[in-house]
């Protein structure tokens, strides 16, 4: 094998296997302080630990909505907080079946010399804070990349370096018994076509692809988290869903290996319908799909629940069936079954792009 | 789309997955004229033309066989080459819908500074002579690259000349109507065991697919030709069902599922084994979004050769025992060989031969 002996090996593929089951997926709930604080403020809620432990609280006590969920990021705040009756939100999670997951990454830094274009830190100890985790019941492990789409870009560097340290970072994380999600977002920003945001999709998947080979990454050990192939937010053409779900797949097609269990799509600035719409379209595809294609949403899963709820008490039954409604719709999703039907919440076919986005 | 559009897109597509429709395969009969006179030689048969066009002629007309097969790789002298009743071969195989293919590699050299490691030539003019080859019928083409394990072997020069050399070759067929077969052969040579090999597999593999990319390749129309994962050649022997899942599971790490099929050497595997070991590939339960294939030559046509021996009266029985691997190994693409071929003389024969060059 090209890949490295783990001691963690049967568990990093049972965990990884497990968070692709079908009709369940990961609940991006990871928003570092400053990110979570934006939200807060678009419905005029405090940024302070009692609120984000509430939200979170809320979402994570869901009735009914866990059964749809195989993975939860967190953000380390989270993984050290409690219900307001006192149990640790794992625990919470361990109940229901849900594994734990954790951002480890440190936000990004420009590469000097290129036109803005980034590369992302925090492997500077990254292995001892592998192990913490672990110990507080974290399985997996997130890092986000970032790449956009210009008239030189991405360029040949920050694909290498993205590529090259998301792979350094897979292979600590399963060092140290942590399934590594592997995302390198490719921003939507940009008025360029399908074809274009393809072409890149497939030159950044081979990258990294490559990387993990040369790191001894376990390929049965990981996830992917892509984009979904789309036209750039500000181009003319837009794209039917069956058309987005035909360049992703065929991207996938091309670059990812039948060893990865599952791909797990970012939500990017689509609206909560439109991503589930779209990952529909992608299960009801008939062509060649060796891995699960399933959801790793954030704004996508939480967009109506944080307005139902406007950081009152009395709204939380209410944001919480906001909630459940888009979970519901998404798992469907993953099997091709979803009809449309989700009762759509206030803001759910709203547009979640921002320009240039960062957390 | 990061592969460059090609006039012939649908076309390679199309070849390309017929190539590996369950149930049939490649016949490398592509042995350039001095590797085809070291067979000749070996049932003292006399190295001439006429003695080349008889043995091709054997092959591509015995009953059965061409149903078994997609694709019949040749050297560029059959292509042009016709049956003792003037039927050009390419026809032949056509009307027996069998697509031709055609070698276009120019042998290896060695890379200064390494220890016997090569790579292989053959891209000047390449674009003009698959040209020619589209002509003459060839619908795909094949170039074979050569690694060696050892110490220090394969190194990461000899692995990147080879797997770039591979995607330049494979683009310039593709422009020109060829299905390129991608061929990074890792000898069976050595005492390494069975996870050594899959290492290097797995490492030559991604390469060779990192350089596809790089170069535009439209991968639904290429195949890849492979060495199966075993143990070295001076290393004990494991099941059929070790070497098919440490193959499977080295293919499932590096072949994206957007390549239709692969189509394995078979190196120095004797007939028996090497459709074994298809076999127990294609009875595996696990995910496998490529057809698996063959692409024997030596383990075609062993029992063949011999049974020829280069006589007339012989071409019946050779042609026979052709079309029994042929069929045993297009069973092997469906895993329902039951190991009952007529074993023919020298078809449990080991047909390894040290650091082989052709």
């Amino acid at each position: 094998m090209s890949c490295f002996k783990s001691k963690y090996a049967d568990e990093l593929i049972a965990n990884a296997a497990y968070i692709g089951s079908p009709g369940k997926g990961i609940l991006a709930a990871d928003e570092s302080t400053g990110t979570i604080g934006k939200r807060f403020a678009s419905i005029n809620v405090e940024n302070v630990e009692l609120n984000r432990r509430a939200l979170r609280e809320l979402l994570f006590t869901t009735p009914g909505a866990l059964q749809y969920i195989s993975g939860i990021i967190l953000f380390e705040e989270t993984l050290y907080q409690k219900t307001a009756s006192g149990k640790p939100f794992v625990d919470v999670m361990k109940e229901a079946k849900v594994l734990p997951g954790i951002k480890v990454d440190k936000g990004t830094v420009e590469l000097a010399g290129t036109n803005g274009e980034t590369t992302t830190i925090g492997l500077d100890g990254l292995g001892d804070r592998c192990k913490k985790y672990y110990e507080a019941g974290a399985r997996f492990a997130k890092w986000r990349a970032v790449l956009k789409i210009g008239a030189n870009e991405p360029s040949e560097l920050a694909i290498h370096e993205n590529a090259y340290g998301l792979a350094r970072y897979a292979v600590i994380c399963q060092e140290n018994g942590l399934v590594p999600i592997v995302e390198p977002e490719i921003l939507v920003d940009g008025s360029h076509d399908i074809e274009k945001c393809a072409y890149v999709t497939e030159r950044v998947l081979a990258a990294c692809y490559k990387a993990l080979n040369d790191h001894h990454a376990i390929l049965e050990g990981t996830l992917l988290k892509p984009n979904m192939v789309t036209p750039g937010s500000d181009s003319k053409s837009r794209a039917e869903p069956k058309v987005i779900a035909e360049h992703t797949v065929r991207a996938l097609q091309r670059t990812v290996p039948a060893a990865v269990p599952a791909v797990v799509f970012l939500s990017g600035g689509q609206s909560e319908e439109q991503a589930t719409v779209n990952l529909n379209a992608i299960n009801q595809l008939k062509g060649k799909k060796p891995w699960s294609l399933t959801f790793s949403y954030g704004r996508a899963l939480q967009q109506s629940t944080l307005k139902a709820w406007g950081g009152k008490e009395e709204n939380v039954e209410n944001a919480q069936k906001a909630f459940l409604a888009r979970a519901k719709a998404n798992s469907e999703a993953t099997t091709g079954a979803y009809k449309g039907d989700a009762q759509l919440g206030e803001g759910a076919s709203e547009s979640l792009h921002v320009k240039d986005y960062k957390y | 789309m990061s592969a460059f559009t090609s006039k012939y897109a649908d076309e390679l597509i199309a070849n390309a997955a017929y190539i590996g429709t369950p149930g049939k395969g490649i016949l490398a009969a592509d042995e350039s004229t001095g590797t085809i006179g070291k067979r000749l030689a070996s049932i003292n048969v006399e190295n001439v033309e006429t003695n080349r066009r008889a043995l091709r002629e054997l092959l591509f007309t015995a009953p059965g066989a061409l149903p078994c097969l997609s694709g019949v790789i040749l050297f560029e002298e059959t292509l042009y080459q016709k049956s003792s009743d003037g039927k050009l071969f390419v026809d032949i195989l056509k009307e027996g819908g069998v697509l031709p293919g055609i070698k276009v590699d120019k042998g290896t050299v060695e890379l200064a500074g390494t220890n016997g490691e090569t790579t292989t030539q053959g891209l000047d003019g390449l674009g003009e002579r698959c040209k020619k080859y589209y002509e003459a019928g060839a619908r795909f083409a094949k170039w074979r690259a050569v690694l060696k394990i050892g110490e220090n072997e394969p190194s990461e020069h000899s692995i990147h000349e080879n797997a770039y050399g591979l995607a330049r070759y494979a683009v310039i067929c593709q422009e020109n109507g060829l299905v390129p077969i991608v061929e990074p052969e890792i000898l069976v040579d050595g005492s390494h065991d069975i996870h050594k090999c899959a290492a290097v597999t797995e490492r030559v593999l991604a390469a060779c697919y990192k350089a596809l990319s790089d170069h535009h390749v439209l991968l639904e129309g290429t195949l890849l030709k492979p060495n199966m994962v075993t143990p070295g050649s001076d290393s004990a022997k494991v099941a059929p069902e070790v070497i098919a899942e440490h193959t499977v599971r080295a293919l499932q790490r590096t072949v994206p599922p957007a390549v239709p099929a692969i189509v394995f050497l078979s190196g120095g595997q004797s007939e028996e084994e090497a459709t074994k070991n298809l076999n127990a590939m294609n009875q595996l339960k696990t995910k496998k979004p490529w057809s698996l294939s063959f692409s024997f030559g030596r383990a075609l046509q062993q029992s063949t050769l011999k049974t020829w021996a280069g006589k007339e009266e012989n071409v019946k029985a050779a042609q026979e025992a052709l079309y029994v691997r042929c069929k045993a190994n297009s069973e092997a693409t469906l895993g329902t060989y039951k190991g009952d071929a007529k074993l023919g003389d020298g078809a449990a024969e080991s047909l390894h031969v040290k650091d082989y060059k052709y």
